[in-house]
């Protein structure tokens, strides 16, 4: 029963995971748009839903007490907003520009998090946020599994709504951009315009993703949001292999498997006082794969980003001062 | 407001501007943002401080230079350091970058440094664990210089080596070969390899140049601050942020970028607080990509 609970609660992670690798990958392996600040929109995403859905608190702002799916939404509208003004900022230049902007959110949501106590709880974060199934509590095991139930519906939603949109003529614009932009834009189609969505649609969904973990656990605080967020979100989506959101949610499932697992390991095999120095070993490891997939497998096992030795790839290669 | 704000910023500016070089050569050069740079300082900084140790445990205690919280030991363990940083940028270059940059992606390429960042930091937290420490515990007496202002000497010290290597840096790229060839490379570089320019050697020195002022950069803030693992992480965004403002590729631009930066945030830190430091960066960059995204002195790309 126990090992059944566990799956339960492991799975329910895993998925909340494969949704914001589901964003990340509408953002990077549809559209090309390099974000490593994730973890911020997430971040925006569960503090939002926190607030609306909270009871009232003295100390902070709101809680507003509203029905959770209320909060859901709030979550998405807040968190497609940020996204799309990051992209409005910096999708007409470089594509690097965006890369250091979206870091650059991720820093202000933390610093935000930490400091505006009346908005955020500060360093405390927030708590008391309802559960969906917060009735069932007292049997954990229906609790774990009405949550995964949960889980799982919206994950699938989300999946099923992007391969729709992936294969719509929106989604077809998005691949022509990344593939060929010079082509795409000679048919007629805004780069920028399209982009700013597909960037804003992919941070509505992490945002989401964030909500739906905040009101699984009930409580939420800075920590949860740290840059090494973005980086296991960013492995999942490589492993998995970027373009494909059956590679998504599975790349999700399996780092996450091995993340987890590598953790009761250092934990069995570390005296308590190790375990934190065991942990930034793990990160190392994990740093160290992402780097050799990049080198040995770009594709990751569902990958569907096209190797193009041809016309591109010359290209490039003209314009970077690339090699030695 | 007291004016102590001035050289807080300068020196605060003066880490950021020499990190800042390192990011506008990897950029304008090798064409990505390099996010592993900020991990270069700290590794520079803790490499620097284990041949401190070293130097301490094989010629006993030695006595600082006059009026400096340091003496000679610091001085060599630097030029190490340097030495140190430079072949890890040069060494991560080889396993990684190249072979990415071949594929043509320039992209990858930031994605590589992204986990590289992440696995250099959690070295260096397993290896030296996230509590701070510090090249001396010794406290120094600031001077009052007038206006309310008051200073080290460590920070004069400071202040005079981060101009020199400015200097140093600036003349390299405007007078030698070596630099002439830098320049062609960032501006046309189908053009430069036609005219014969050694891309391979450009690529070292880039790294070479990036690696060594990324590690005094670090050891400042080992001085002036402490050491953390951290410490060249939270760096990034200031770094970006003025390399940006600058204009990418400009040397003298980057410099002033780190100082407006600098200056910048400890204005921010007496008038609003110094939680909310990390923001300035974040506001300053913004404010240049809607405005003038080239910078001050960046050409618009061709």
């Amino acid at each position: 029963m126990d090992l059944l609970g566990y799956g339960a609660f492991f799975l329910t992670t895993a998925l909340i995971f494969s949704l914001v690798t589901l964003g990340l990958n509408l953002q990077w392996g549809l559209t090309g748009l390099f974000n490593v600040g994730l973890a911020g929109f997430v971040a925006i995403g569960a503090y939002t839903s926190a607030l609306l859905t909270t009871p009232d608190d003295a100390a902070r702002l709101g809680g507003f007490g509203l029905p959770i799916l209320v909060g859901w939404l709030g979550a998405m509208v807040v968190g497609g907003i940020a996204a799309a003004l990051t992209g409005m900022a910096t999708l007409r230049l470089r594509s690097d520009y965006l890369a250091i902007t979206t870091f650059g959110v991720a820093v202000v949501v933390q610093l935000v998090a930490l400091n505006a106590q009346k908005l955020t709880g500060g360093p405390f974060g927030i708590g008391f946020i309802p559960r969906p199934f917060g009735g069932l509590a007292e049997t954990p095991l229906l609790f774990n599994l009405s949550n995964l139930a949960v889980v799982c519906v919206v994950t699938l939603i989300a999946y099923l709504a992007l391969e729709h949109l992936a294969r719509s003529p929106w989604g077809r614009v998005l691949k022509a951009l990344r593939e060929d932009e010079r082509a795409a834009i000679s048919l007629g189609k805004s780069a920028r315009f399209y982009r700013v969505q597909a960037f804003a649609v992919g941070g509505a969904i992490m945002a989401l993703a964030g909500a739906l973990q905040a009101h699984f656990t009930g409580f939420i605080a800075p920590d949860n949001y740290l840059p090494i967020l973005t980086f296991q979100v960013w492995v999942m989506l490589i492993v998995g292999g970027s373009g494909s959101n059956l590679g998504a949610v599975i790349g999700s499932i399996l780092v996450w498997g091995i993340w987890a697992g590598s953790g009761t390991l250092t934990s069995v095999l570390f005296a308590p006082e190790q375990q934190a120095r065991a942990a930034s070993l793990q990160i190392v490891a994990i740093g160290v794969m992402l780097c050799v997939i990049l080198l040995l497998r770009p594709n990751g096992l569902f990958g569907d980003r096209p190797r193009r030795p041809g016309k591109r790839a010359k290209v490039n290669a003209a314009n970077s001062s690339s090699n030695s | 407001m007291s004016l102590q704000f001035i050289v807080d910023g300068l020196l605060t500016g003066s880490m950021i501007g020499l990190g800042a070089i390192g990011v506008t050569l990897t950029y304008s050069i090798l064409r990505f943002s390099n996010f592993a740079h900020g991990d270069f300082m700290a590794w520079g900084t803790y490499a620097t401080l284990a041949v401190v140790s070293a130097i301490g445990a094989t010629f006993g205690k030695v006595a600082p230079i006059a009026p400096l919280s340091f003496g000679w030991p610091l001085l060599v363990a630097l030029v190490v350091g340097m030495a140190f940083t430079a072949l890890l940028a040069l060494l991560l270059d080889r396993v990684l970058f190249s072979r990415l940059r071949s594929q043509g992606q320039a992209i990858i390429v930031v994605m590589a440094s992204f986990g590289a960042s992440m696995a250099l930091r959690s070295l260096l937290e397993f290896t030296f664990t996230s509590r701070p420490t510090y090249f001396s515990r010794a406290i120094q007496i600031a001077m009052p210089v007038g206006f309310g202002i008051r200073i080290t000497p460590d920070q004069i010290a400071l202040l005079l080596l981060t101009a020199v290597l400015v200097l140093g840096v600036h003349l390299l790229m405007t007078r030698t070969q070596t630099g002439r060839s830098m320049q062609a490379l960032s501006q046309n570089a189908a053009l430069a390899r036609i005219v014969g320019i050694d891309v391979a050697s450009v690529v070292r020195v880039t790294w070479v140049i990036g690696g060594a002022l990324a590690c005094v950069a670090g050891v400042m803030i080992g001085i002036l601050v402490q050491i953390r693992p951290f410490m060249g992480f939270d760096m990034l965004l200031p770094m970006f942020a003025a390399a940006i403002l600058g204009g990418i590729g400009s040397i003298p631009g980057a410099v002033l970028g780190g100082l407006i930066i600098g200056l910048a945030e400890a204005g921010a830190v007496q008038l609003i607080g110094a939680e909310w430091r990390a923001a300035v960066s974040f506001i300053i960059l913004m404010a240049v990509l809607f405005v003038r995204p080239i910078g001050l002195f960046g050409v618009r790309e061709r």
